[in-house]
């Protein structure tokens, strides 16, 4: 089953990766022939089997909602690209 | 002298260290010597903590002059580069955390530190831990020191690496669909992938959710099993760190496997295996059997041949949600583009190496809308069957017992154009994530001078069953005492 060159920007758009014309087609390529080996798990019988999320039987595992110390300011934003003050800037999200 | 140093596996430099023969200064410094001498060659480690080592060393050596001190105290242990060490550059071999610098440590790394642990360096890795031969680092591939022109398996092939060519005493890697007992299989070394939820993945960086494990890789079975001792346990910042309390997994080495149970589920001796691996293992399991085990080589795991197609479904969904974080916005390489949305997509074009955008674009298709039923949903419901499969096993057998590869490692650039190829090379270990069981590679020979690796797989939390196992068949054999000629 072959990825349509839509299909990979539609795909590259919603992960938001920039790709070149030549990724699109290597990707499209590569991704084709990866989708193509999955078809083996229509096989499969798994009427009424329940999916696996993961292998623990925990669930809802929760903490009480109470106000701690978080890290501190200026080791968050240690690491920022672009600094404004007590804010990571960034590019205008609306125009 | 500095030679002998740097083939002590963590018991002997104990010994060495809590008797004085030896100060963890002394140890280190050895250690940082054989790391600048052979690592251009192998190129195991990202970052080298030179300072941060002597420090710790100093500290270690205050507190070895008294009793009651861990074993793990002054012994240098290599982290690999997808573990957050806090104040040491973290980059998961990618570009686009080429200078994070974390601000907290992971929660083995401050158990680590508890110990007094030497943290010697941070070791290089296929970038966030896609790959199986750690050719797909952003910054170099590493070598398998058995042979220069191989890979050293993936993803922890620098953890691998470095404890084989002696480099480090120790070292943690994680575990995602191999990414320690494949590595520990090609480089000769034990590497033990812990149930899921045994070992806290609080600062692990996340790959896949519901794969992911952090575990050791180790000279031997012995050391293996102290490392578990340290980084094992319950911590309530991991929603998915299992309340089970740590055993001492020492105490289960003792060499008798009388009445112990083995299966050989026949799908992992794959069509197209290579022929001296199969024999090397079928040598191996006749070893279980002399020492007492009862085998039975007639084990049969019929959805074994899905589990690959289930993994690289589940597993790059789960990145592509996992990787979605990496913005360029809080940290990381972050490309300057006039809008905010082309921002984006270039700091992840750039960012990123092929095998990750192969990834997060596999995950991504598999969870669009018109298509999570088909594979997302279809790949969770085959991993149950997968798992139940497992669970029947193991009513049956204590332990079940495969190649840990196909193959010896093969040659750098031989599978690197090819990722399904590449994929396969997983195919003994992938099964074991994805049902969330305790596994454990150790030396189980060579061929033509390159490593064989065997894979004992445990119950949940069957650890203890699994290193037992192993202990036996390691202490019957040499494989262990090798070193390379580096």
């Amino acid at each position: 089953m072959k990825l349509s060159r839509e299909e990979v920007l539609h795909i590259a758009r919603l992960a938001r990766l920039g790709l070149t014309d030549e990724d699109v087609d290597r990707f499209r390529e590569q991704l084709s022939n990866i989708l193509e080996n999955f078809e083996i798990l229509r096989q499969v019988d798994t009427t009424d089997v329940p999916p696996t999320a993961q292998s623990v039987t925990l669930q809802s595992v929760m903490r009480d909602d109470e106000v701690a110390p978080s890290l501190p300011p200026e080791d968050i934003l240690a690491n920022a690209p672009r600094r404004e003050g007590d804010c990571f800037r960034v590019r205008a999200v609306l125009e | 002298m500095p030679d002998s140093l740097t083939r002590l596996t963590i018991h002997e430099a104990c010994e060495l260290l809590k008797s004085r023969q030896l100060s963890s200064v002394e140890l280190t410094r050895a250690y940082l010597e054989r790391i600048h001498r052979v690592d251009p060659r192998i190129q195991a480690f990202v970052t080298v903590t030179d300072e941060l080592a002597l420090q710790q060393a100093e500290d270690a050596d205050r507190l070895l002059a008294h009793d009651g001190v861990s074993p793990l105290a002054g012994i240098p242990v290599l982290i690999k580069d997808v573990i957050c060490t806090k104040g040491v550059r973290t980059t998961c071999s990618s570009r686009i955390l080429e200078n994070l610098v974390p601000p907290y440590d992971a929660a083995v790394v401050e158990k680590l530190k508890a110990c007094n642990a030497v943290i010697i360096g941070k070791a290089n890795m296929d970038e966030f831990a896609m790959g199986s031969s750690t050719e797909n680092s952003a910054f170099f591939p590493t070598r398998n020191p058995w042979d220069l022109s191989r890979v050293p398996g993936g993803s922890s092939g620098g953890s691998a690496a470095g404890v084989a060519s002696g480099e480090t005493v120790y070292a943690l890697g994680s575990d995602t669909g191999g990414s320690i007992r494949q590595p520990a299989g090609f480089c000769s070394v034990t590497g033990l992938k812990p149930t899921y939820g045994r070992v806290s993945r609080y600062g692990l960086v996340a790959f896949a959710s519901s794969l992911d494990q952090i575990g050791p890789l180790t000279h031997d079975v012995t050391d293996c099993a102290l490392v578990m001792n340290a980084i094992a346990g319950y911590d309530r910042r991991d929603s998915t760190s299992v309340p089970q309390a740590v055993t001492d997994y020492t105490q289960c080495l003792n060499a008798d496997l009388k009445g112990i149970r083995i299966g050989i589920p026949r799908e992992y001796f794959v069509e197209g295996m290579q022929a001296e691996v199969a024999t090397a293992i079928k040598t191996a399991i006749g070893q279980l059997e002399e020492l007492g085990a009862e085998v039975d080589w007639e084990v049969s795991l019929p959805h074994t041949p899905y589990a690959l197609a289930v993994y690289y479904i589940i597993a790059p969904s789960e990145a592509s949600a996992n990787l979605a974080r990496y913005d360029g916005v809080k940290y990381g390489f972050s490309y300057q583009a006039p809008t905010m949305w082309e921002s984006l997509e270039k700091t992840r074009q750039f960012g990123f190496g092929a095998e990750v955008k192969r990834r997060i674009m596999l995950g991504t298709y598999a969870l669009s809308a018109g298509y999570y039923d088909a594979y997302y949903l279809k790949a969770q419901k085959v991993r149950t069957l997968i798992r139940r499969e497992f669970d029947g096993a193991f009513e049956k057998y204590d332990a079940l017992v495969t190649p840990t590869s196909p193959t010896v490692p093969f040659k750098i650039g031989e599978k690197v154009d090819d990722p399904l190829q590449m994929y396969l090379s997983d195919v003994c270990t992938l099964p074991i994530n994805i049902a969330g069981l305790p596994a454990i590679s150790i030396p189980a020979g060579f061929a033509d001078g390159l490593p064989i690796g065997m894979q004992i797989i445990g119950k949940p939390f069957g650890e203890e069953t699994i290193l037992k196992v192993a202990h036996a068949y390691e202490q019957s054999t040499d494989w262990h005492k090798r070193r390379p000629n580096i």
